[in-house]
């Protein structure tokens, strides 16, 4: 520790520009008569993405003790909102994911996430290129945005097809591409060789001075979107990119309880299997989908890592009052 | 010796890397909002001074290397080995051309060098950003010529060519920078 840690990481100027993003943020969202919502940071439950760590902590409250997390991503509780009929709903909140510490990480960070009630997957990608329009324009000049899709944009610069995996194929391109550790990390994974290939080779190139939104994954790589109607290849998931920096993800919303549950049992089994923390499923949000989630989409987007990409900060912590570090 | 897993990655970090030792330069964090944690890794082979670029998956670990940098003071040359001690402890190491490398351009008895170890055997050596050398031989500068806007080669004591101004002569001792190998003054005895 030095004596200087009492300081914060970013500067008076850059929290300046972060508090004017934040108010041009929820005048977009107020004029679409879009509600302003808080759900809790601290959830009874927790998502069973075996890609992320959380943080628990005990709920004390005599003679009883509970296990409560903080949350990874508001999106659960947003649902349940969804399902209770309360409409279209923003939220600009903390979300946490342990063990994520870099120059584009911070395990506490900001999340904008929304959710329009009716709107399909374009819809929403119409109204994210619009918010982002709106959002960059004190700060910097987008060209025309650039919307692909997964396979066009993967095959580009792999020359691999992202939808048919072969192992031999995708280790002969590693190898080629001076990737060869990618032969041990990805072994036979085909979603963990899509990973590795797309941040290694595809997601550079994305975005340079303007919004590029890739649509259209690969299903392996469905989180918690619905599989395409006309193609069950893909899923109707966009993951959006400035400057090579990946900013947000967003679904046309799975609404199906049964299949959602499937989803989570193939996670929880995936974290058995591998020693990962168990966690249960969270029933509020299986009975919410069986009450029925209106058909909806949304987008969840780093606010940090926006506003590094639009002030040009090279770290994290430059846009954070104080980052993990200095907490 | 210690592993570090990924997140101890700090540059400066020596690890052991397909059997060589290696410094770590630079590591970054990369991770698909949906996906895979991986750590991108700048990392010098230290044998070799090769720079390399390599990934891990978040949370792997490497073998720490027992590499570390001491000052030492050059001694001598035996025709096969070159030879070091430390000054504080009298300790005494001998090198072998390979580790020595181009640093033994530049190395006059008595004078202090940087030798990395490994596992207690020399593996690279820096010499100091200045050294003096004599020269032994130059051709005969031309009268009157103070800028040295040419130049000619000059041989110092070392057996090391540099660069010196015309109005050098054979028997002066100069000062040279080691990282680019240019002369930079004369030294007055």
């Amino acid at each position: 520790m030095t004596q200087d840690d009492w300081l914060p990481t970013g500067s008076l100027e850059y929290l300046r520009q972060r508090a004017r993003m934040l108010a041009a943020i929820r005048r977009f969202f107020d004029e679409l008569e879009v509600l302003e919502v808080e759900t809790p940071l601290l959830c009874h439950g927790i998502g069973t993405d075996p890609q992320l760590a959380f943080f628990s902590t005990e709920f004390c409250f005599h003679p009883n003790r509970q296990t409560l997390y903080l949350q990874t991503s508001p999106e659960f509780a947003m649902k349940r909102l969804l399902a209770a009929g309360y409409g279209s709903i923003y939220q600009i909140c903390k979300a946490f994911r342990n063990g994520e510490s870099g120059r584009f990480h911070n395990p506490e960070f900001t999340l904008l996430e929304w959710y329009r009630v009716g709107f399909d997957l374009f819809q929403l990608m119409a109204e994210i290129d619009r918010l982002i329009q709106v959002v960059a324009k004190p700060f910097k000049t987008l060209k025309q945005t650039h919307t692909v899709h997964y396979q066009e944009i993967f095959l580009k610069y792999t020359g691999l097809d992202p939808l048919t995996f072969s192992a031999y194929v995708y280790r002969e391109f590693a190898e080629r591409a001076g990737l060869p550790e990618a032969v041990s990390i990805c072994e036979n994974d085909h979603a963990l060789w899509l990973d590795f290939l797309f941040s290694h080779c595809v997601q550079p190139h994305l975005g340079e001075d303007r919004l590029c939104m890739v649509y259209g994954f690969p299903a392996c790589q469905s989180s918690l979107a619905r599989l395409n109607a006309d193609n069950p290849a893909i899923t109707d998931r966009v993951e959006i990119f400035i400057d090579g920096v990946e900013l947000g993800n967003g679904f046309y919303e799975l609404c199906n309880a049964d299949e959602q549950e499937a989803r989570f049992d193939k996670e929880i089994d995936f974290r058995a299997s591998n020693g990962l923390p168990p966690v249960d499923k969270d029933r509020r949000f299986l009975r919410a989908l069986e009450s029925g989630l209106p058909d909806c989409s949304g987008m969840a987007i780093g606010l940090d890592r926006l506003v590094m990409v639009m002030i040009g900060a090279e770290s994290i912590e430059q846009v954070l009052a104080f980052s993990v570090d200095r907490a | 010796m210690a592993t570090f897993s990924t997140n101890e990655f700090k540059a400066g970090l020596k690890v052991m890397l397909d059997g060589d030792p290696a410094a770590i330069i630079e590591n970054e964090f990369v991770k698909p909002g949906k996906g895979q944690a991986f750590n991108r890794v700048k990392i010098r082979n230290l044998k070799t001074g090769r720079v390399i670029e390599r990934t891990f998956k978040s949370g792997e670990s490497l073998e720490g290397a027992d590499v570390v940098d001491i000052e030492m003071q050059y001694l001598y040359n035996d025709g096969q080995f070159r030879h070091f001690m430390v000054p504080d402890t009298f300790e005494q190491y001998q090198a072998d051309e390979k580790a020595v490398g181009d640093a033994g351009l530049w190395l006059k008895d008595q004078d202090m060098c940087t030798v990395t170890l490994w596992n207690d055997v020399p593996l690279s050596m820096m010499p100091a950003n200045f050294v003096e050398l004599a020269i032994t031989e130059t051709d005969p500068g031309v009268r009157g010529d103070t800028s040295g806007g040419g130049g000619k080669p000059a041989v110092l004591e070392t057996g090391a060519v540099v660069r010196v101004p015309l109005f050098v002569q054979t028997g002066e001792v100069i000062k040279v920078d080691t990282r680019t190998g240019e002369y930079v003054s004369r030294v007055k005895e």
